[in-house]
């Protein structure tokens, strides 16, 4: 492996971080908050390790592979946590790097997961660098060096691929850098929008940006403890709308600009997502509708959850654990299945859940006529059976990895309930769980080991699985691979 | 550059290569998925999967909006829908491989008409020339011509016995009395534009420019000219070969050697005058029963490479006077010029090259544009040819004056039909056509030669 390439490009990725900072740092120094030092620090710790690391391992030869872009992206998102951690730590708010270290992955890979108690003490500087984390782990962060910097190879492909979510990663336009700007472009636009609807809504600049980032990257992290409950219905709506959008393939975005409308509008994937959420939010809300006292309440409360869980945002207007377990059992589906492929979301990804119906289906014809010849078509072509296997590989790693992580925290104090939602919330990314993980709890009850498991599960998720197996797998290492 | 290259066989992957070194935006299209998978796994293109004459498949790559649509399929037909197709939709500029020798003929200016071609380009033909150049003078390992044959520019191997070996080139000048210059020089992997001080050594590889007549008085003193190719043997009977006949028929005899009955027959009859011979080349025995030890020249031009090389080394070593074999593959063909096959013909290299030519001219279409470029020296350096225009930062300034980027050489100027080989006090005139040796440098237009 070329391991100069992959340290270097990390290096350049630390450098990034240290700009990203400069966000809070802005915001410590307008509310003259003194977590702005904790901040700087964090900046010094970024530019001295990326220019390190840059210096040490100058490549000779830029060429890199598939498993350089998977050893990449995974170191890169885990030193942008470790170093992301630093200014919680520094200013004391929270005082365990693991607890820090396990917010921070779950900032990035946009879950949401909090082990804060009390959200309101923070001050405004961090909370600024805790939200902004999803909006940049959203879209990705190599895929925002890649728009923004000159890459040193030009096979950043294998970057992009690694670290974008879904079964097949497509490029828009020829060039990966031109692809990875025009997805960011749309990212941008859709945030300025959403900030400012809910400016409009009355929320003051800085909760509009909190809230504007955790909706965007599909994250989670709020500013206050209730989540999203203390805001005006107005306010409650927008988010639920902007959780559709960003949880929608932004290729469509880019096919609906140069208008080719007809793309758009035959996509399978955007129309099943579009089902799943319109069944869940109507099932869901009939079945909770005794416990609200106006019909509206109760469709406002459904669609924003179902929303906030299918695009694994994590957001919550109200306590769904207290809802019946019919509408709980959805609220877990649908964490698994999550939004749309090439979205910011996690889970599954509905193509894939589609590609994975269409296979079974396939397959039970194939047993009561063995000698049928059929394709799997999605999105009107016909699939290749290197995408389905890959598909149902991905489902079975999966599903391994849901149970092993299981058995992992399993000693942990907390009933089943608890610990199966935790485990499924933190690989998909969605941030509350049931039980002691709802809506009204948090993960600080967890120990440090077991923070340390579910960071890796959040990375897991972010990243699609493969990265990670492959950053921790010695064979990739050796020299001569 | 947006460009869209539709198919990606051996033809087109090489263009696609050669275009992405040149940072164009670039789109390929063809029907075999791994084709698409292996491409944007190692080029930073985009893959479209599907027939290159579908609409939506056209329209998913964007022909619409593209500069140039080069169709490089295995069919010439085609090749020829998807260019009109992709022009119709707004495409600037098509190019189609047409290779059949039955549209190479008069109708291939009416298809080009009718189809709104830009160029219409056979890979075979081309390759044919290239041969039948350097079967025409047989003493360089390779030939380029500029400006309708008023330029040429020879690359050739120093051997032990050259007078050159050991010289700089100021003695070298003073030595032999004609009018060229050594443009470039390869020693191992590298490639110089050499100064006047750099001493040649035994198994340099050397770029001599000169006008024709001039050329053969410098190759009669150096004591290596060798008489024109006549009587040639040709082994395999695939396109290139017939079009090499063909030139063949007028000035010397052709003999080919195929191992299909079916095209033996196809071929004796396009071919009257050629002999054509059915039987495995690959045999030695029959090599020299037809007369491989008596022939003036050897052309290897069948489908595989390897064959190719070992019946070049074969011929070379029954002394036949000139050997040349067609190898596609690059680390072959390098690998063939280490062990002493120095004249190597790939049309994909040679298609390759009109197509970065053509992309280059179309990026400006302003000032003096390229119109011809060669890539010499196994790809290190490029030979380029100007038309020089009136706003031109160059012109009336004697050449020592002018400053040149490192690694850049004015080869040459052509002033109507006579040929300059600069010395510093010529100055370059509007009108005239230059060509510039660079090695290293990207150049689009004249200008970019300037330091």
């Amino acid at each position: 492996m070329n391991r100069k390439m992959v340290f270097y490009t990390c290096g350049q990725m630390l450098l990034l971080e240290a700009v990203l900072l400069l966000l809070p740092v802005a915001t410590a120094l307008i509310y003259r908050e003194s977590c702005v030092l904790s901040l700087l620090w964090a900046m010094a710790a970024a530019l001295l390790a990326g220019f390190l690391i840059m210096l040490v391992s100058k490549p000779k030869d830029t060429v890199i592979y598939s498993k350089e872009g998977f050893v990449i992206t995974a170191l890169t998102w885990v030193m942008f946590s470790a170093i992301g951690a630093l200014p919680f730590v520094i200013s004391g708010e929270i005082p365990s790097y693991i607890d820090a270290f396990f917010e921070t992955v779950s900032g990035f890979t946009t879950t949401g997961a909090s082990i804060l108690t009390d959200i309101e003490s923070m001050s405004k500087g961090l909370l600024m660098w805790r939200s902004f984390t999803h909006w940049v782990g959203g879209m990705g962060i190599l895929v925002m060096v890649m728009a923004v910097a000159p890459m040193t190879t030009d096979r950043s492909i294998h970057i992009m691929r690694a670290e974008m979510p879904g079964p097949v990663v497509g490029k828009l336009v020829p060039r990966a850098r031109q692809t990875a700007k025009i997805l960011y472009v749309i990212y941008f636009i859709l945030t300025v929008l959403e900030i400012i609807l809910l400016l409009c809504g009355g929320m003051n600049l800085f909760e509009a940006m909190i809230y504007t980032f955790g909706t965007a990257g599909t994250g989670g992290f709020g500013c206050y403890g209730d989540s999203m409950a203390g805001f005006t219905p107005y306010l409650q709506w927008v988010v639920t709308a902007f959780m559709f959008i960003f949880g929608i393939n932004f290729n469509l975005y880019y096919l609906a600009l140069i208008k080719r409308f007809k793309a758009v509008f035959s996509s399978e994937e955007l129309w099943t997502y579009t089902g799943i959420v319109l069944i869940s939010a109507t099932a869901i809300a009939l079945n909770v509708r005794s416990m609200y006292p106006t019909l509206g309440e109760a469709v406002r409360h459904s669609a924003f959850q179902v929303m906030s869980i299918v695009s694994t945002s994590g957001f919550a207007t109200t306590d769904f654990n207290l809802w019946p377990d019919f509408s709980r059992i959805i609220i877990v589906i649908l964490m698994v299945i999550g939004a749309c492929a090439g979205s910011t979301a996690g889970g599954l990804k509905v193509s894939r859940v589609i590609m994975l119906f269409k296979s079974v289906k396939r397959e039970l014809k194939r047993m009561l006529h063995p000698r049928s010849v059929q394709t799997v078509r999605f999105e009107g072509k016909p699939l290749e059976d290197k995408t389905i296997s890959g598909v149902c590989i991905y489902f079975a790693i999966y599903m391994a990895i849901v149970f092993t992580l299981l058995l992992l925290i399993s000693w942990e104090p907390f009933d089943f309930e608890t610990k199966f939602t935790t485990v499924l919330t933190c690989f998909n990314n969605v941030g509350p769980g049931l039980g002691a993980v709802g809506p009204s709890g948090n993960f600080a009850g967890y120990s440090d080991i077991t923070k340390l498991i579910l960071s890796v599960a959040m990375l897991l998720g972010r990243l699609e699985i493969y990265p990670m197996i492959f950053a921790l797998s010695p064979s990739v290492w050796t020299k001569k691979s | 550059m947006k460009i869209i290259i539709a198919g990606c066989g051996k033809i087109g992957g090489s263009v696609l290569a050669s275009l992405a070194q040149e940072g164009h935006d670039l789109t390929a299209i063809d029907n075999k998925s791994e084709v698409i998978t292996e491409l944007t796994n190692v080029y930073d293109v985009m893959g479209v999967c599907g027939n290159a004459a579908d609409c939506d498949t056209l329209i998913e790559a964007g022909a619409a909006d593209c500069g140039l649509f080069v169709a490089m399929t295995e069919s010439d037909e085609l090749n020829m829908l998807s260019c009109f197709l992709a022009k119709k939709m707004g495409a600037q500029n098509t190019i189609a491989r047409i290779r059949n020798p039955e549209y190479n003929d008069s109708s291939l200016s009416f298809l080009r008409q009718h189809l709104e071609l830009s160029m219409a380009i056979n890979p075979e033909l081309r390759a044919a020339q290239e041969l039948y150049n350097i079967l025409k003078f047989p003493s360089a390992l390779k030939i380029e011509t500029f400006s309708r044959r008023n330029l040429e520019m020879i690359e050739f191997q120093l051997s032990e016995e050259s007078d050159l070996s050991g010289m700089n080139l100021l003695e070298i000048r003073k030595k032999y009395d004609a009018n060229f210059l050594i443009t470039c020089v390869q020693r191992g992997e590298e490639v110089f534009i050499p100064n006047g001080l750099f001493r040649l050594e035994v198994g340099d590889k050397i770029g001599l420019a000169a006008s024709q007549p001039e050329m053969e008085k410098l190759l009669k003193m150096l004591n290596s000219l060798k008489s024109q190719a006549k009587n040639i043997l040709i082994l395999g009977g695939s396109k290139t070969a017939y079009y090499l006949a063909k030139m063949f028929e007028s000035s010397g005899s052709a003999k080919i050697i195929e191992q299909d009955e079916q095209r033996c027959l196809e071929l004796a009859s396009v071919l009257p005058s050629a002999t054509i011979i059915h039987g495995n080349g690959a045999e030695q025995e029959l090599l020299m029963e037809e007369g491989l030890a008596t022939c003036d020249a050897f052309v290897a031009l069948t489908g595989i490479d390897e064959e190719n090389i070992l019946l070049g080394i074969f011929a070379e070593q029954q002394k036949v006077p000139k050997t040349v074999v067609k190898v596609n593959r690059d680390e072959l063909a390098s690998l063939a010029s280490k062990i002493g096959l120095g004249s190597i013909v790939s049309p994909k290299v040679i298609t390759s090259n009109i197509l970065v030519q053509y992309a280059r001219a179309l990026e400006n279409s302003s000032g003096a544009v390229v119109e011809t470029l060669y890539k010499i020296f196994d790809g290190k350096a490029e030979a380029l040819e100007f038309k020089v225009t009136a706003e031109s930062k160059l012109t009336g300034v004697p050449l020592k004056d002018v400053r040149l980027k490192p690694n850049i050489l004015i080869g040459g100027i052509m002033r109507g039909r006579k040929t300059i080989i600069p010395s510093g006090s010529d100055a370059i005139i509007p009108g005239d056509r230059v060509v510039v040796i660079s090695a290293g440098n990207r150049i689009n237009n004249l200008g970019d030669i300037l330091a």
